[in-house]
């Protein structure tokens, strides 16, 4: 079939089964708009901004695990959108992001809104393509969807010039891909799964390891499993949560620079650490050379370059994590899950010695008092999302998960301005749950401008944001490393978020009390239309307990003790 | 990570496209690597094409380069080599003034000669192992060498 480049970005996207696409238009992408025009198989959403399409998209993706696609213009609108692509990088989210070029003959001319998007893109996204000619659409386009969601998934980005979009070719997307230089490892190696499962059996103290990518590779199930029939304790990264239920004997918590005390105890005294899915990252770690000192090290990834990249592996096994646990659960019967009973009961006494809790000792509301009503609320009927700063830490202590893909956070990157428009696309993936963004002050004023997207097209995300009039993850640095200078933190100087909920024409909500935050949230999901929901919050309160960047997981400040206890 | 620095040659087979060899470079830029020297040329009747990159750095840094490497998506095969054969050429150009019977002789020794004798200068070629052409190098100082260029070294595995 003879059809425009244009259009054959419209075809494969209907043949890839792309339901939703978030974008934004501009002069170079304006052929392939005028296409989504004229379609109705899938459909768009105008964000109010491009950094915003990308994100939604990676919540789309997150919460669904399907391909989130983006569309976007050249320029401005494709430098927009690059905190996007990187942070789905970070976060191995799949994403195909399709932005317009100039046309190939100004290519290199300074032409008007020309940038060269594929060199920026290069170090922030798994691959990219600048397409030069439209014959090379349906083979560019297919193999940017089968990249992105197979091996590590991530980002991909395809820049398409002008020209392109309008020049005739054949379109035929019933092609086999033959990507010879691609071919990620699926099946671990078989003797090294059984090493490993011989070096499980003749551990005194093993410990899981769990990353978000069990939750990538969809494989949270099988690691239940494997968690419950050896029994085996295990901590989460904050990118796993969710793996366990929350309620799950064996889940010690989560560990790393604001991890549990028995997580990172756990992790202190093992000696086996079984990683699957996790990459060793600064933020969990601490000081690596005091990490897990005594342990080997069993370490399952389905990216080669993540394993001893900065702990050395005893037990390296490249594999898709699903296949891999799988494999494991059929060796089982190697492991005498009563052989670690005085393992688990000592990471018990570690949780009784110093358990993961808030005091409620000031008269203002304390905000991981409103993460955990939320949860005794709405629970496993909410998808949660978060911004950056000291509230996400809260989410990630105190919402109580239940299911993996519940908790869409950014985590490598720590992008402000993450949350709102990723609880959009979670919202337009899963429209039967709540969408729920714990934010903070200073991070819902980046992308506020969706709520404009969110009244129009009905994604009815509830923004709670813990108002401390700080930034006050950096604020809390400030307390505890820089002598109280509270640098340029202080946030005393608002919006009224209420007008400007209002403004947009969602709801807003400014609550002071318990009651009054029940009521609030009551009835924002009634009312069903986007809302913002102000907690005034407890101002100088600090996220505990806490390992000071660069110190070790077992030197922890702890929450201060009260009298009484 | 800074630990015992170790020159490494790497060998990287990849698909001949538009601006592979920017996702190498920007590979070794953006984590920081080392880059002493890089070829690339076609491979003869293939899509493909053979850089040699020198490197240096300590044994967990050399295999994250090798990882990272093949990690790109039109990055065929790495080698990190151990037993190879690896040579690398350099031109220098001589004022006609200098001693060239010396300068020839030296040439000699390290598998070269003259390539060219002009007005005022003689070039000269030497291909050799690249720690011999650092000493030839050393050795024609004294003849003061007007320009130097070396090609950065090419290896295959025995
Ligand atoms: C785009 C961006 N800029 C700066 C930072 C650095 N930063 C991390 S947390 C934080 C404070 C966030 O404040 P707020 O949203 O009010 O959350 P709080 O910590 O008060 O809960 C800042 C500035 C960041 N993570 N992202
Ligand atoms: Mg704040």
């Amino acid at each position: 079939m003879q059809i425009s480049g244009a259009q054959m970005v419209i075809e494969s996207l209907i043949a890839e089964g792309v339901e939703t696409v978030f974008g934004y238009p501009g002069g170079a992408i304006m052929n392939v708009y005028d296409e989504i025009y004229k379609q109705d198989k899938f459909q768009h959403i105008l964000t109010r901004h491009e950094q915003a399409a990308v994100h939604a998209a990676e919540g789309y993706s997150k919460v669904s695990g399907k391909v989130g696609v983006s569309m976007i213009t050249s320029g401005p609108g494709f430098t927009n959108a690059v905190t996007g692509l990187a942070d789905a990088y970070m976060d191995s989210i799949p994403l195909v992001v399709i932005s317009g070029q100039v046309p190939m003959s100004l290519i290199g001319t300074d032409a008007f809104q020309e940038i060269d998007a594929v060199g920026i893109s290069r170090s922030c996204t798994k691959h990219n393509y600048l397409v030069t000619d439209a014959k090379d659409l349906p083979r560019i386009l297919k193999e940017a969807f089968y990249i992105a969601r197979t091996g590590r998934p991530g980002p991909v980005h395809v820049d398409i010039p002008k020209d392109v979009t309008a020049q005739i070719a054949e379109f035929n997307y019933d092609i086999e891909l033959n990507l010879e230089t691609y071919k990620p490892h699926v099946k671990g190696n078989p003797r090294q799964i059984k090493k490993a499962m011989e070096a499980i059996a003749n551990a005194k103290r093993p410990l899981f390891y769990l990353g978000g990518g069990i939750i990538n590779a969809n494989a949270a199930y099988e690691v239940r499993d494997l968690v419950h029939t050896t029994g085996i304790p295990a901590v989460e990264t904050f990118m796993a949560r969710g793996t366990l239920s929350c309620d799950d004997k064996l889940l010690v918590g989560m560990l790393g620079m604001h991890g549990s005390y028995a997580a990172n105890m756990a992790m202190s005294e093992t000696d086996l650490v079984i990683a699957l899915g996790a990459r060793f990252d600064d933020r969990v770690t601490g000081k690596l050379s005091e990490f897990a000192k005594n342990a080997g090290v069993i370490h399952v990834d389905i990216d080669p370059a993540s394993i001893s990249k900065l702990v050395n592996a005893n037990y390296p096994i490249v594999g898709d994590i699903k296949n891999v646990v799988t494999e494991m659960l059929k060796l089982v019967s190697m492991v005498e899950s009563e052989n670690y009973e005085p393992w688990r009961e000592t990471i018990e006494n570690f949780a009784e010695l110093h358990p993961l809790t808030f005091h409620e000792d000031t008269p203002n509301i304390k905000p991981q008092w409103v993460i955990k009503r939320v949860g005794e609320l709405l629970g496993d009927n909410a998808n949660i999302s978060t911004d950056v700063g000291q509230h996400q830490m809260w989410t990630a202590q105190f919402y109580p998960f239940t299911r993996p893909r519940q908790f869409i956070s950014s985590g490598g990157l720590g992008t402000m301005g993450f949350g709102f428009p990723a609880a959009m696309g979670v919202k337009a993936a899963v429209p039967e749950k709540i969408s729920v963004n714990f934010t903070g002050d200073g991070s819902i004023l980046m992308n506020c401008q969706e709520l404009m997207t969110a009244v129009e097209k009905k994604l009815p995300v509830i923004n709670i944001i813990l108002n401390n009039n700080f930034l006050g993850m950096v604020r809390q640095w400030q307390t505890l490393f820089y002598n109280k200078r509270h640098s340029e933190t202080d946030l005393s100087v608002q919006p009224d978020f209420v007008k400007l909920a209002e403004a947009f024409g969602g709801i807003g909500y400014r609550v002071t009390t318990k009651k009054e935050f029940d009521a609030a949230l009551k009835d924002a999901i009634e009312k069903n239309i986007v809302a913002f929901i102000e907690v005034k919050v407890e101002r100088f309160e600090n996220v505990m307990p806490m390992v000071p960047s660069g110190g070790s997981l077992f030197n922890m400040m702890l929450l201060e003790k009260k009298e009484s206890e | 990570m800074k630990d015992n620095n170790e020159r490494r040659v790497v060998s990287v087979i990849v698909v001949n496209e538009a601006s592979v060899l920017s996702r190498i470079t920007d590979l070794f830029s953006g984590r920081g690597y080392n880059i002493t020297s890089l070829t690339v040329a076609p491979i003869p009747e293939s899509k493909y094409s053979r850089l040699t990159i020198v490197t240096s750095g300590s044994v967990r840094v050399i295999e994250q380069i090798t990882k990272q490497l093949h990690k790109l998506i039109p990055v065929l095969r790495v080698y990190e080599h151990a037993d190879l054969v690896e040579k690398e050429m350099a031109l220098v150009k001589f004022p006609i003034t200098e001693n060239i019977s010396d300068i020839s002789a030296i040439c000699n020794a390290y598998n070269g000669k003259i390539v060219n004798v002009g007005h005022d200068v003689i070039i000269t070629m030497v291909t050799d192992e690249s720690k011999r052409v650092d000493h030839y190098l050393e050795a024609i100082k004294k003849y003061n060498p007007k320009e130097i260029a070396r090609s950065g070294a090419v290896a295959l595995e025995r």
